[in-house]
C-alpha cells in the first residue's frame, strides 16, 4: 500500500471512532441527537446529566478498553509470529482477573491500586505460559495456544471461587470478569485507566518497525540489528500494562485482540507499522459500538459487551485456524 | 587500514565438540566461496562472522574493530546475512519483504524514497521486479530465494554473508545469483558465500575458503585450490579435476568398490 493510501486509511478510522462515539453518546434510554449534544451541553438543558456522568466516561472507557486490547493483540501476535492469538485466549485476561480479585481480597479499600494488581497478573501469566510452552520451532502457535487455552479455564474457576470471599464494594460479577461490562465507569475509573493504558499504548505504537523485523525470525531480527531479547522484555510488559488497565476496568472482552488485529491486516497488509495504530482506532471504535449493542439491543436490560465480541470472534477464530491449518502462522 | 573482515583464531564449542577451531584469515574485498563437506563448520563460521553467535575463542575484527563493540544497530549497516533456513510470519507481499531489508536505515525516520530506489535496485538485480507485488506466500521456492536475497541486498551493506545462496534454485538461476554476487563484489563489496557445489565455485569464486572438521584446510585462487590432491584430502574421496576450453571441471570419482 502507498504513502497517502495509509495515511487517508488512519483517517478514515479516525473518522470512524469519532463517528462511533458520537452515535453511543447519543443512543440508550435517554435519546439526544448526536448533533444536539453541544447545544444540550451548553445550555446546561435535561439531558447534560446523563450525557457528563453517564455516556461520556462509559463510551470514552469503551474506546479506551477496545483501542487496548486490540493493540496489545496485535503486538502479541507480532510477538509470537502468529496471528492467532490474544490477550483473552491465552488466559491473560483471566490473570488479570486474579490479580485485581486477589487485590481486593486483601486491600479492598485501595480501588486505584487494581490497574496494577491485574497488570502484575497478566505479567506472571505471560511468564508461566513462555515457560510452559516456549516460542520457537513448528508447533510453537498451536503449543501456546493449547497452554493459553489451559490456563484460562484454570483461572476461570479461581475466578469463580475467589469471589466468593471478595467482598468488592463495587459488586463485580464472575460474569463482569469472564465476559466484561462497562457498567461500571466513572470519571475516576476512566482516569485510572487511561493512566496505565495510554502510555503503554504510545509506547507500543513504536514497535512496529522491530516486530517487522520479526515477522522474518528471531536470528534474521538479530541480523537487521534488533535486540530481539529486550524487545521481547519490553513488549510483553508492555501488553500486561496494556491488558491488565483493560481488564481491570471492564472485564475479560474476548476476541477484540484476535478480530481487530486480522481485520486491520487484511485492509493494509501486515506492515506493523501501519497495523498496530489501526488495530488502535478499529478496535476502539468496533468496541464502543458493541457497547452501544450491548446495552440497547436488550434494553433495559443489558448484555455483558463480550458476549457479543465472542459471537463475531468465535466463528472467525475458527475460520483462521481453519486456513491456517494448525501451523501458528 | 585494516582489512574489512579478519577471523583470529575462532573457535566455538557444543556440547563438548568443537564446531570450528583455529580459522583464521583476513579478506577485504571479492567473493569468497566456503566449501567444505557437511559438518565442516561453513554455516557456523558465517554465523560467527555475523556476530549472531560469539565465538569461544578468539575475535572476528570488523574494519580492525572487534565486533562486541558494535552495536547491533551499527552491525545492521555494516553487514547483511541470508541464513539457509528462512520464514516469514504474517502475509507481506514480495515488495514488502525486500523493503524489510531497509529497516536498519529506519530507526530514526519513516521510510523514504532512498530506500524506494534501493528496493528497485533489489529487485532488478535478483530479476525478481514482476515478483513484487505477488503475495510472499503464494512465491515458488526459487522466486521465494530470489526475494529473500533481494531483501539482503536491499540492507546495502558492504559485507555480505551468503549461507547457500543457490539452495532451491535451478542451474540457470544459479549461474544468475553466483554472477551477481561477484559482481556485488567487483564492486567493490565483500561478499562470503557457503556453497556445495565445486563447479560453481570454480566458475564464480575470487577465493576459496576450505574448512574441514573446523579447521581451515586452505584459502587461495581456485587456480591455487582445485587440485586433486587437496580435495580429497578435504572431502576424503578420490577427485578428477579436467581443463576443457579455460573452464574447470572437478568431478568425484566413483566411491573404490565402484557403485
Amino acid at each position: 500500500m502507498i504513502f497517502g493510501a495509509r495515511k487517508r486509511f488512519v483517517l478514515i478510522l479516525a473518522l470512524l471512532l469519532a463517528a462511533s462515539m458520537l452515535l453511543a453518546a447519543s443512543s440508550g434510554a435517554y435519546y439526544i441527537a448526536p448533533l444536539e449534544i453541544p447545544r444540550v451541553l451548553q445550555e446546561g438543558l435535561e439531558g447534560a446529566y446523563v450525557l457528563l456522568n453517564i455516556r461520556f466516561p462509559r463510551v470514552l472507557l469503551a474506546a479506551l478498553v477496545g483501542g487496548s486490547l486490540a493493540l496489545c493483540g496485535a503486538v502479541l501476535q507480532g510477538l509470537l509470529r502468529t496471528p492467532l492469538v490474544e490477550p483473552g485466549l491465552l488466559g491473560l485476561g483471566g490473570g488479570a482477573a486474579l490479580g485485581a480479585l486477589l487485590w481486593l481480597s486483601f486491600f479492598p479499600a485501595l480501588v486505584w491500586g487494581l490497574p496494577a494488581a491485574a497488570g502484575l497478573g497478566v505479567l506472571l501469566t505471560l511468564v508461566l505460559l513462555l515457560r510452559l510452552a516456549p516460542v520457537g520451532g513448528e508447533q510453537s502457535g498451536v503449543r501456546v495456544l493449547l497452554m493459553g487455552l489451559l490456563l484460562s479455564t484454570f483461572f476461570s474457576a479461581l475466578i469463580g471461587l475467589l469471589q466468593f470471599r471478595v467482598g468488592d464494594p463495587q459488586g463485580r460479577s464472575l460474569t463482569f470478569w469472564t465476559l466484561g461490562s462497562f457498567g461500571g465507569a466513572n470519571w475516576e475509573l476512566l482516569a485510572l485507566t487511561a493512566a496505565l493504558a495510554l502510555p503503554s499504548a504510545v509506547v507500543m505504537l513504536r514497535l512496529g518497525r522491530a516486530l517487522n523485523a520479526l515477522s522474518l525470525g528471531e536470528e534474521e531480527a538479530f541480523h537487521l540489528g534488533i535486540g530481539v531479547e529486550a524487545l521481547k522484555r519490553h513488549a510483553l510488559m508492555l501488553v500486561a500494562l496494556g491488558t491488565g488497565a483493560a481488564v481491570a476496568a471492564a472485564g475479560n472482552i474476548a476476541f477484540v485482540g484476535l478480530l481487530v488485529p486480522w481485520l486491520v491486516r487484511l485492509a493494509v497488509g501486515a506492515d506493523h507499522r501501519m497495523v498496530l495504530p489501526s488495530a488502535w482506532l478499529l478496535g476502539a471504535s468496533l468496541t464502543v459500538l458493541a457497547d452501544l449493542l450491548a446495552r440497547t439491543a436488550l434494553s433495559p436490560a443489558e448484555l455483558p459487551v463480550g458476549t457479543l465480541t465472542t459471537l463475531a470472534g468465535g466463528p472467525l477464530f475458527l475460520f483462521l485456524l481453519l486456513k491456517e491449518g494448525w501451523r501458528g502462522g | 587500514m585494516a582489512d574489512r573482515l579478519e577471523a583470529r583464531a575462532l573457535g566455538l564449542r557444543r556440547t563438548g565438540r568443537w564446531l570450528l577451531r583455529q580459522v583464521s584469515f583476513s579478506l577485504d574485498t571479492g567473493f569468497c566461496v566456503i566449501l567444505g563437506p557437511n559438518g565442516a563448520g561453513k554455516s557456523t563460521l558465517l554465523r560467527l562472522l555475523s556476530g549472531e553467535w560469539r565465538p569461544a575463542e578468539g575475535d572476528v575484527l570488523l574494519k580492525g574493530v572487534p565486533l562486541e563493540r558494535y552495536s547491533l544497530a551499527q552491525l545492521a549497516l555494516e553487514r547483511a546475512f541470508l541464513p539457509q533456513q528462512r520464514s516469514l510470519a504474517f502475509a507481506y507481499t514480495a515488495r514488502e519483504v525486500v523493503a524489510l531489508g531497509r529497516l536498519p536505515h529506519q530507526r530514526h525516520r519513516p521510510q523514504n524514497h532512498e530506500d524506494q530506489v534501493r528496493i528497485e535496485w533489489a529487485l532488478e538485480q535478483t530479476g525478481a521486479s514482476g515478483l513484487a507485488q505477488r503475495p510472499y506466500f503464494s512465491l515458488s521456492g526459487g522466486e521465494r530465494a530470489r526475494i529473500d536475497l533481494a531483501r539482503v541486498l536491499a540492507q546495502d551493506a558492504p559485507i555480505l554473508l551468503l549461507d547457500e545462496p543457490t539452495n532451491h534454485l535451478d542451474p540457470r538461476q544459479q549461474l544468475e545469483v553466483l554472477a551477481l554476487a561477484r559482481r556485488l563484489a567487483q564492486e567493490g563489496r565483500l561478499v562470503l558465500a557457503a556453497l556445495h557445489d565445486l563447479n560453481l565455485a570454480a566458475l564464480f569464486a575470487e577465493r576459496i575458503l576450505f574448512l574441514k572438521s573446523g579447521q581451515l584446510a586452505a584459502l587461495g585462487s581456485p587456480d591455487q585450490l582445485l587440485k586433486p590432491a587437496l580435495l580429497q584430502e578435504v572431502y576424503g574421496v578420490p577427485f578428477e579435476v579436467i581443463e576443457q576450453a579455460g573452464r574447470r571441471l572437478v568431478l568425484p570419482a566413483l566411491p573404490p568398490d565402484g557403485q
